[in-house]
């Protein structure tokens, strides 16, 4: 479904990705491992189009992202979780699930895609008039993640969902990705808690000062001493 | 009523009440430039100016050209919505990235050019609608019709904005664009766009405005100098870009100049207000720093 | 700009020469119209090159212009002591605004708005006494009938002229001093990162407001210059932000990081001014803001340094060109 070939990509004189290429396909879950400042982050940037690649080719179904608009890449059914939630702390929680279902295709599907939402979130269907600013660590990133999901997206872009939330929340978070992830959705998961995404995913890249340096099944990650002394603790 | 009236003096009765009925206006004037600043964070020195090529407008499609009020208005209001929207394409667009007192200061050039364009092309003769409203009596009070209408359609107007802005999704997307505006292209929202309508939609509300200051007031190119630095010290003091701050402070100062005005000449009204600012920056110097976000 | 340099000595001589050799009275009175502004526009760019800048200052030239005349009509005191009263009333004025201004870092555009604020007051408050001043009808100092000396008022524009390149020549002296001197640096450092500065020990609020007060005192005398030679003064003209807008655009087209950039930019604007109501007579009426609207948009766009700023910078760094 996602192909990236050879991207390099940094901000200004810095560059933070060295020639990336990985895939995902459809019905997967893939994630990306690594320490901080590896590049994670700019590696989503760079497929929701916040940020553009200087060479390499980005392609969603065959389509090929680079030349689409920042704005249209939604359109293409990449939906970006940013760092830290982003939310709009000012408005809503439903009017933050609203701007989710901005573009034209998703308006017309508002109404279901709002329960769906409150399905799988009831905390916000309670909170939904309360300003998103005010909730908990916790409760924003399910917004957050429930605002990407208004759009109907084919992949699912998470970009450090445990970051900044206790244990306990971050637990409930990939269990919830989990769920997700069983209704068919594709994830693309970046992560530093090592334990918890390699769990939630099929495959996983490891990326480490901007470069691919491994990629297997989980079941290999987990099992490898590189990943296990650097990152496991063990 | 008449022992009311008693206890307050009836002047000053009607001093408050005329002071509420321009705090609409300049609630509305406020509201635009608050607009524009909250949104696009950017300062549009020549609102005041953008008011004055309203006003002209409507003296020049109703009292020069016959169109009839009901469709003045609104050409009055795509008019100045139009200048907006130039205004941003033109001058602020370029500049979004550069240093606000750079856009500050290109601003200051449309204002200038503004002004100099009207005395070029309009003279600099007052000029009048020729409207004569009556006057509304209430006991021993007197207001306008005039001013009345203009209060009424300065509410409508914010209520229009406010329902705009919470109802639908554009709405909600400059709301939400002025809260983080880095984020929005994962929405699908087009930045560049947005910041067009909200520009065109800040100049409407200057159109607005326009037809209702030109109904009270003779227009000439540097009318925008009687209104233009209160609107700003209003938006000011309210906290640039605060909608409610704005709301509440246009309402005081229109009771300081409304008052001041009842004990004293216009003008000793207007240096009570320009003084009261400067003593709230002494005071609460917060009102000035805050800003969205 | 040595000061040993003999070419700068023969530059000088020249100018004081001039108008002994060169007496047509009509250039000589745009000369010194050229002098006076340019000392204005020198005085707004001591403040403005570190990025205060202010909307205001037409608010200081009404402060010196009024204070002066008013002094004379009213109570018969003489310029000589009049001009100190004003600068002195313009220099408390700037640091009343300009105080909780820089204490609560209250700077940029905010800064602006505040400055329009003031000069807004001293417009109002100008128009408001019109019983003593005029309001915007103007005022006229009262001709002396005793010593044109002590009453500042001289015909002849030969004496004005020289007195105009005088006050012109201290306001670059005056730049060229704080150029060389620590509160140059200090401000340069606050105006690139405030906070760094203040951390490094720098007084942020006492650098700033000697740099506010010494802008505010040199306008005020522009103001009280102007009055004097022009015998009449009125709220728009001295006041107001009209003249305000002026003051930046010259500057910005001449380049305010530069110490003759304001002269140029005054010479443009009063050129320019002349020359359409030569050209078109009271049909030139609005022209000329017309285009200094139309130019200062579009230098703000391109060329931000000026004019002198952006040669001068091409010509120490070709290679980035």
């Amino acid at each position: 479904m996602l192909d990236l070939k050879s991207v390099d990509a940094g901000y200004g004189t810095f560059q933070a990705l060295f020639g990336v290429s990985l895939d995902v396909k459809a019905g997967e879950a893939v994630g990306v491992i690594g320490p901080n400042g590896a590049g994670k982050t700019t590696l989503m940037r760079v497929i929701s189009g916040l940020i553009r690649p200087r060479t390499g080719t980005i392609a969603m179904e065959g389509v090929d992202v680079v030349k689409t608009p920042a704005h249209r890449i939604i359109e293409l059914g990449i939906a970006h979780v940013p760092e830290n939630r982003r939310l709009f702390p000012r408005l809503s929680v439903e009017d933050n699930l609203r701007m989710g279902a901005y573009i034209k295709g998703a308006r017309s599907k508002f109404g279901e895609r709002l329960d769906f939402v409150f399905d799988l979130f009831p905390r916000l269907k309670e909170r939904r008039n309360q300003l998103a600013g005010t909730m908990s660590g916790g409760e924003q990133q399910m917004c957050a993640i429930g605002r990407a999901l208004m759009s109907d997206p084919k992949l699912l872009l998470l970009d450090e969902p445990s970051a900044g939330l206790a244990p306990v929340v971050v637990q409930q978070v990939f269990e919830l990705v989990k769920r997700i992830r069983s209704g068919g959705l594709t994830v693309l998961i970046v992560e530093q808690n090592v334990q918890q995404v390699l769990h939630a995913v099929d495959r996983a890249y490891l990326l480490e000062a901007g470069t691919i340096r491994i990629s297997g099944t989980s079941a290999e990650l987990l099992a490898s001493d590189t990943i296990k002394q650097a990152y496991l603790g063990v | 009523m008449e022992a009311f009236l008693e206890i307050f003096d009836v002047f000053l009765l009607e001093a408050i009440i005329s002071g509420i009925l321009l705090g609409g206006v300049l609630a509305l004037l406020a509201l635009g430039l608050n607009l524009i600043f909250g949104v696009i964070d950017v300062t549009w020195i020549c609102y005041a100016e953008l008011i004055m090529i309203g006003m002209y407008g409507l003296y020049y499609f109703y009292a020069v050209y016959g169109v009839p009020m009901w469709m003045a208005v609104p050409m009055c209001i795509v008019l100045v919505a139009i200048l907006g929207l130039l205004l941003h394409y033109l001058v602020i667009e370029p500049l979004l990235d550069a240093a606000p007192i750079n856009q500050l200061l290109a601003t200051g050039g449309v204002l200038f050019f503004l002004q100099s364009f009207a005395t070029v092309a309009f003279g600099i003769d007052f000029r009048n609608l020729g409207i004569r409203l009556p006057v509304l009596a209430i006991g021993d009070m007197h207001f306008s019709y005039a001013r009345l209408l203009a209060f009424l359609a300065a509410i409508g107007g914010m209520v229009a904005v406010y329902l705009f802005m919470t109802r639908t999704y554009t709405g909600t997307a400059i709301r939400a664009i002025a809260q983080d505006r880095h984020i929005m292209p994962l929405m699908g929202v087009d930045t560049r766009r947005l910041y067009l309508i909200t520009s065109a939609i800040g100049g409407g509300l200057a159109g607005l405005a326009a037809c209702l200051l030109v109904l009270q007031y003779d227009v000439h190119p540097f009318v925008g100098l009687s209104f233009g630095p209160i609107t700003f010290l209003i938006c000011v003091l309210g906290g640039l870009g605060n909608f409610i701050g704005g709301f509440v402070a246009a309402f005081l100062f229109a009771q300081i100049i409304s008052l001041g005005g009842l004990y004293s000449d216009l003008e000793w009204g207007y240096v009570l207000a320009f003084a009261f600012f400067i003593v709230m920056m002494f005071v609460r110097p917060q009102g000035l720093l805050a800003r969205r976000s | 700009m040595n000061p040993r340099n003999p070419a700068l000595w023969l530059v000088a001589a020249a100018l004081v020469a001039l108008p002994f050799v060169y007496r047509q009275p009509y250039h000589l009175h745009v000369m010194v119209l050229i002098l006076i502004w340019s000392f204005a526009y020198t005085s707004w760019s001591m403040m403005g090159r570190f990025g205060l800048v202010s909307l205001g200052h037409g608010g200081f030239m009404g402060v010196g212009a009024y204070t002066t005349a008013l002094l004379w009509n009213h109570f018969g005191v003489s310029p000589w002591i009049g001009i100190p009263v004003a600068l002195v009333a313009a220099g408390a004025l700037a640091l009343i605004v300009a105080w909780p201004c820089f204490r609560f870092r209250i700077t940029g555009h905010y800064f602006a708005l505040v400055t329009l604020a003031l000069s807004g007051i001293v417009l109002q408050v100008i128009t408001a006494t019109r019983d003593q001043t005029g309001g915007s009808l103007g005022y006229t100092p009262e001709r002396t009938k005793g010593s044109a000396l002590a009453a500042l008022q001289f015909v002849d524009k030969e004496t004005w002229y020289l007195i105009a390149l005088g006050v012109w020549a201290a306001g670059l002296a005056i730049w060229y001093l704080v150029d060389r001197s620590m509160l140059r640096d200090a401000l340069e450092a606050i105006s690139e990162d405030e906070d760094a500065a203040a951390a490094a020990g720098i007084n942020v609020t006492a650098e700033k407001l000697k740099i506010t007060v010494l802008s505010a005192l040199m306008t005020a005398l522009a103001g009280a210059i102007y009055c004097q030679y022009q015998m009449f003064i009125s709220p728009d003209t001295v006041s107001g932000i009209a003249v305000s807008l002026q003051m930046v655009f010259a500057a910005v087209v001449g380049g305010i990081y530069v110490a003759f950039g304001p002269t140029v930019g005054a010479i443009i604007t009063i050129l320019l001014a002349e020359i359409l109501r030569i050209g078109f007579g009271t049909k030139a009426v609005g022209w000329d803001n017309l285009v200094y609207g139309v130019l200062l948009i579009v230098f703000i766009i391109f060329l931000p340094k000026g004019i002198l700023g952006s040669l001068l910078e091409r010509l120490k760094s070709p290679s980035k060109h």
